[in-house]
């Protein structure tokens, strides 16, 4: 069980790691160790059908002797497996290159305090309960439709974490977290066709998760609107990312603004910062501050303060995401990005859904992606795509079996709007996009 | 007893001082309710990666995972239990917390014991000693001097070498104890070209069941740089690619991941179980072309998606799926084999002992044909020509799939003309199946790159196939 008082053991073990690693002659180190426990109870078809008990450890250092850098990780916490890791990492040190940006993050960008971003609310559940939780959200999503005529069940998922980071500058950090998750995914079935669909929701506390019946009622909402899907003839015209899958495009735009992707020049945002890349009024920011959210860290994976940042503002790109490397690399300093964005949030222009679909007029809503056709170096972009087709300003019907493509750099440059129907679990918190033209593929 | 068992008992009973009687106690805690079936998987890993990035040798790094899975099973439910330390009483928890799945009441059965003769398919050595350091880190620059050399527009060269060492003993309620060793080995060169402000990637690799050596024979590594380095000019100078229906021809090797997601994950046996997948039930119909025999064949000798058993201790097999277009079987785990009445094709597999075992493909390819290669491109008046690919997905329950090219041509009046961007491929794959028209007499395996996902897991795989042509599939590109 991860509570917090483990973390005072866990410290211990990061403090332990780090002394080792002088003591077999490194001139600096850095060690994570973070451990997790939990349960994970699926129901099919109204009968419990997986219990997994999760228990996981995970420790990692790196060693630098000067600019040479090793490192190793084990899942084993034995004394044993800690002195072989930290042998290993020493005896891969003599043999990596000197290299000017490798080392731990600036001191002076250490976290000074640890902020309690209410991240810890352990849930006492047993099997038993967790399972009754699950089988009322299946039930919900089967008994919504007669044409649910199959299910993948229902999973409920509850763990607890601990998490300790410390370095050689005498950083030591660590706080435990929790994450409680409930989701469902059904089949529906008309003549010979079955279509399947999914939906979830996650929190970091058991009260804040929505209710088992409407996931299961989602779910089987969302599955059943795919039935008699369509495919489409191959046109240009507007398209809409529904809020549930316009998190994808973010993260696009995050991968593109690692320092990692812009010190290879692996990214077609190459030397943006300061440039408009999106329309004037498109604002996006992460807030790693935030109480009791998704991403919450109050210092990175490397130590360093975490702070709420804007990202892009009137449109135009403020900076890059980097860690320590990647801002040595660029003769910039570490946006405390080790780990990735936090809570990233894109603000709306506004409309609500249903206004968005009006304003396209014609064109079509994705509520799925499939496939990895994003190419982060050309910013070219073409997707698998399932949704609905809009005309007069209403959704008329599903259509399936189509491609999106456009590039990125024009779709971002060229948003129509983002909507005010922001609410969807997981961490970044964004309305639906609307473009004006994309290359929608077909028969 | 083979050597592979002998040294997995060693390492994972020997090592942590247990012993058959621990074992015993184990199983029996396991099977002291209703149980059906039930194992104990343990394994032992170890993995080496190196990086070489702007021509310095900018990261290794040397991973521990180790630990034991315990599974009880009654009827069609599964409970699960890990962990990390291989001592008696943490073994002896997990059991206590798995076997709580099922009721109370009488013991579980012991089975009689499968047979379980398998055929050594790689050697039991560890792959992190098959090279010293310096000759992995000289692998590395030569294959980064090769890149550099290969063209003056190469602005990045990133070089990976991974090594890893798996031991693992399974022992089901049969009391049956197997154990295998598998090296597994991986190199890839990833480079970036420039030329008058335009970028753009190219990335080459391979891996086998191997030791590091694998990389030195044939120059391969070489290979691999000089791969990456013509892939990413290629599309230096693509446009745009068609958008609509179209004929697509599909070269041989790697662009068998169509196979892997149009076919092969709606094959595997969990789907079919429960009902969910578009091939459910249609064992003996016509699911693709005549011209198609699928096969997924875990026997390869020393393939990335070779298994000598798999993890629950099943030979691995070459199970025909799909046979002159006839759907001809599933691939199975035990469970899934004994809950549909069928045997265990040795596709039981999991990504590490903190996983559930499931059926999943080894290497999947098809069969030769008799068209060559040229002829089928020939037979193309207005099409595409589509040679190497990233990665796929399926929806296993409506059978769409995609797969994304990273180098295609235009196929102009029978011949291969310019090349165009990268583009996702969608369809339905029992129609693409049957929309398959020719086949090409030129099979081959893809060079050791393959990595599956399913349900969070990943385990490594292989594809293969020979030149083939759809006659019809929707092309995602921009162009009209």
């Amino acid at each position: 069980m991860s509570h917090p008082e483990q973390i005072a053991r866990l410290q211990q073990v990061v403090e332990d790691l780090l002394r080792e690693a002088r003591q077999q002659g490194a001139d600096a180190a850095e060690a994570g160790v973070s451990t997790q426990t939990g349960l994970s109870v699926t129901v099919r078809l109204g009968e419990t059908e997986t219990i997994e008990h999760t228990s996981d450890n995970g420790l990692g250092i790196t060693v630098y002797f000067g600019q040479r850098k090793g490192s190793a990780n084990t899942t084993d916490l034995r004394p044993e497996a800690i002195r072989e890791s930290v042998a290993a990492a020493c005896r891969i040190a003599k043999y990596t290159s000197e290299d000017p940006a490798a080392g731990l993050a600036d001191p002076a960008l250490m976290a000074r305090d640890v902020p309690d971003l209410d991240l810890f609310h352990p849930w006492d559940l047993s099997a038993d309960e967790a399972a009754q939780i699950a089988l009322r959200c299946e039930e919900a999503a089967r008994g919504f439709d007669p044409r649910i005529a199959n299910s993948e069940g229902a999973t409920l998922y509850t763990q607890r974490s601990g998490f300790i980071y410390g370095n050689s500058h005498g950083f030591v950090g660590g706080y435990p977290t929790t994450r409680h998750s409930l989701s469902c995914a059904v089949i529906a079935e008309q003549g010979d066709e079955m279509q399947r669909d999914y939906w979830y929701d996650s929190s970091r506390m058991p009260g804040e998760l929505a209710s088992a019946e409407a996931i299961g009622r989602t779910a089987a909402q969302r599955t059943v609107a795919r039935l008699n899907g369509r495919k489409l003839g191959t046109r240009e015209c507007p398209v809409l990312f529904r809020a549930d899958v316009a998190p994808s495009l973010l993260r696009s735009l995050f991968g593109a603004i690692r320092g990692h992707a812009v010190y290879r020049k692996s990214t077609f945002l190459l030397d943006q910062i300061g440039v408009q890349i999106f329309p004037d009024w498109v604002s996006i920011t992460e807030n790693p501050l935030l109480p009791r959210a998704a991403a919450s860290a109050p210092f990175d994976n490397e130590g360093v303060a975490t702070a709420y940042r804007e990202l892009v503002a009137g449109g135009v790109l403020q900076g890059y995401l980097l860690d320590s490397y990647a801002a040595r690399k660029l003769g910039m300093q570490s946006t405390g990005s080790a780990g990735g964005v936090r809570n990233a949030r894109i603000a709306s222009s506004g409309q609500s859904f249903d206004e968005l679909v009006r304003e396209m007029d014609h064109g079509v809503v994705v509520t799925e992606l499939m496939g990895q056709g994003t190419n982060l170096v050309t910013g070219d972009y073409s997707r698998g795509a399932a949704g609905f087709w809009v005309e007069g300003g209403e959704i008329k019907y599903p259509v399936e079996e189509i491609t999106v493509a456009a590039n990125l750099r024009d779709m971002f440059r060229q948003l129509v709007a983002v909507g005010s129907d922001d609410d969807i679990p997981g961490s970044i918190k964004t309305g639906s996009w609307l473009f004006e033209r994309m290359t929608v593929a077909g028969d | 007893m083979s050597v592979s068992t002998a040294i997995a008992r060693e390492t994972l009973l020997d090592t942590p001082g247990l012993s058959e009687g621990h074992l015993t106690q184990v199983m029996d805690r396991l099977l002291s309710r209703q149980v059906d079936a039930a194992d104990i998987y343990f394994q032992y890993g170890r993995l080496e990666s190196w990086v070489l990035e702007d021509g310095i040798i900018k990261e290794g790094s040397h991973s521990i995972e180790q630990g034991a899975g315990l599974r009880a099973i009654s009827g069609e439910k599964t409970g699960f239990a890990y962990t990390d330390s291989l001592e008696l009483p943490r073994l002896l928890d997990a059991a206590g917390a798995a076997r709580a799945i099922a009721q109370a009441g009488q013991n579980g059965a012991r089975a009689l014991p499968a047979p379980a003769a398998a055929t050594q398919l790689y050697a039991p050595i560890n792959p992190l000693d098959s090279l010293d350091e310096l000759q992995k880190i000289d692998l590395m620059r030569r294959a980064d001097a090769a890149a550099r050399s290969a063209d003056a527009r190469v602005q990045q060269v990133i070089v990976t070498l991974v090594a890893a060492h798996d031991v693992i003993l399974v022992m089901d309620n049969s009391g049956r104890i197997a154990g295998d060793v598998r090296p597994l080995v991986r190199m890839n060169v990833q480079v970036i070209v420039e030329q008058g402000g335009k970028r753009e990637q190219g990335s080459a690799g391979g891996g086998a069941r191997q030791a590091l050596d694998f990389f030195i024979d044939d120059d391969r590594a070489l290979g691999y740089a000089r791969e990456a380095v013509r892939q990413a000019l290629v599309n230096l100078d693509a446009a745009p690619a068609p958008a609509g229906l179209l004929p697509v021809v599909l070269g041989p090797g790697w662009p068998g991941v169509l196979l892997h997601e149009a076919v092969g994950h709606g094959l595997e046996g969990d789907f079919n179980r429960k009902g969910t997948s578009a091939f459910t039930g249609r064992i003996g119909e016509q699911v693709a072309s005549t011209l198609c025999t699928v096969v997924d064949d875990g026997t390869l000798p020393g393939r990335r998606g070779s298994l000598t058993i798999d993890d629950e201790g099943t030979p691995s097999g070459n199970n025909v799926l799909i046979e002159n277009g006839i759907l001809k079987g599933y691939m199975q785990d035990t469970m899934n084999a004994r809950l549909m009445g069928v045997a265990p094709t040795g596709n039981g597999r999991r990504e590490s002992y903190a996983h559930l075992p499931m059926p999943r493909m080894t290497n999947t390819y098809m069969l030769p044909g008799q068209h060559k290669p040229d002829e089928i491109i020939a037979s193309v008046k207005h099409g595409l020509y589509a040679v190497n690919f990233g990665g796929g997905q399926v929806d296993i329950t409506s059978g769409k799939f995609v797969f994304s090219a990273n180098e295609a041509y235009l196929i102009e009046n029978g011949k291969v003309t310019r090349p165009v961007k990268g583009a996702t491929l969608i369809g339905n794959g029992p129609e693409a199946m049957t929309r398959i028209s020719m086949v090409g007499d030129d099979l081959a395996l893809d060079s050791g790159v393959g990595t599956c996902g399913k349900e969070g897991q990943s385990v490594p795989v292989g594809v293969g196939q020979p030149t083939l042509k759809i006659d019809q599939l929707t092309v995602g590109g921009t162009a009209a």
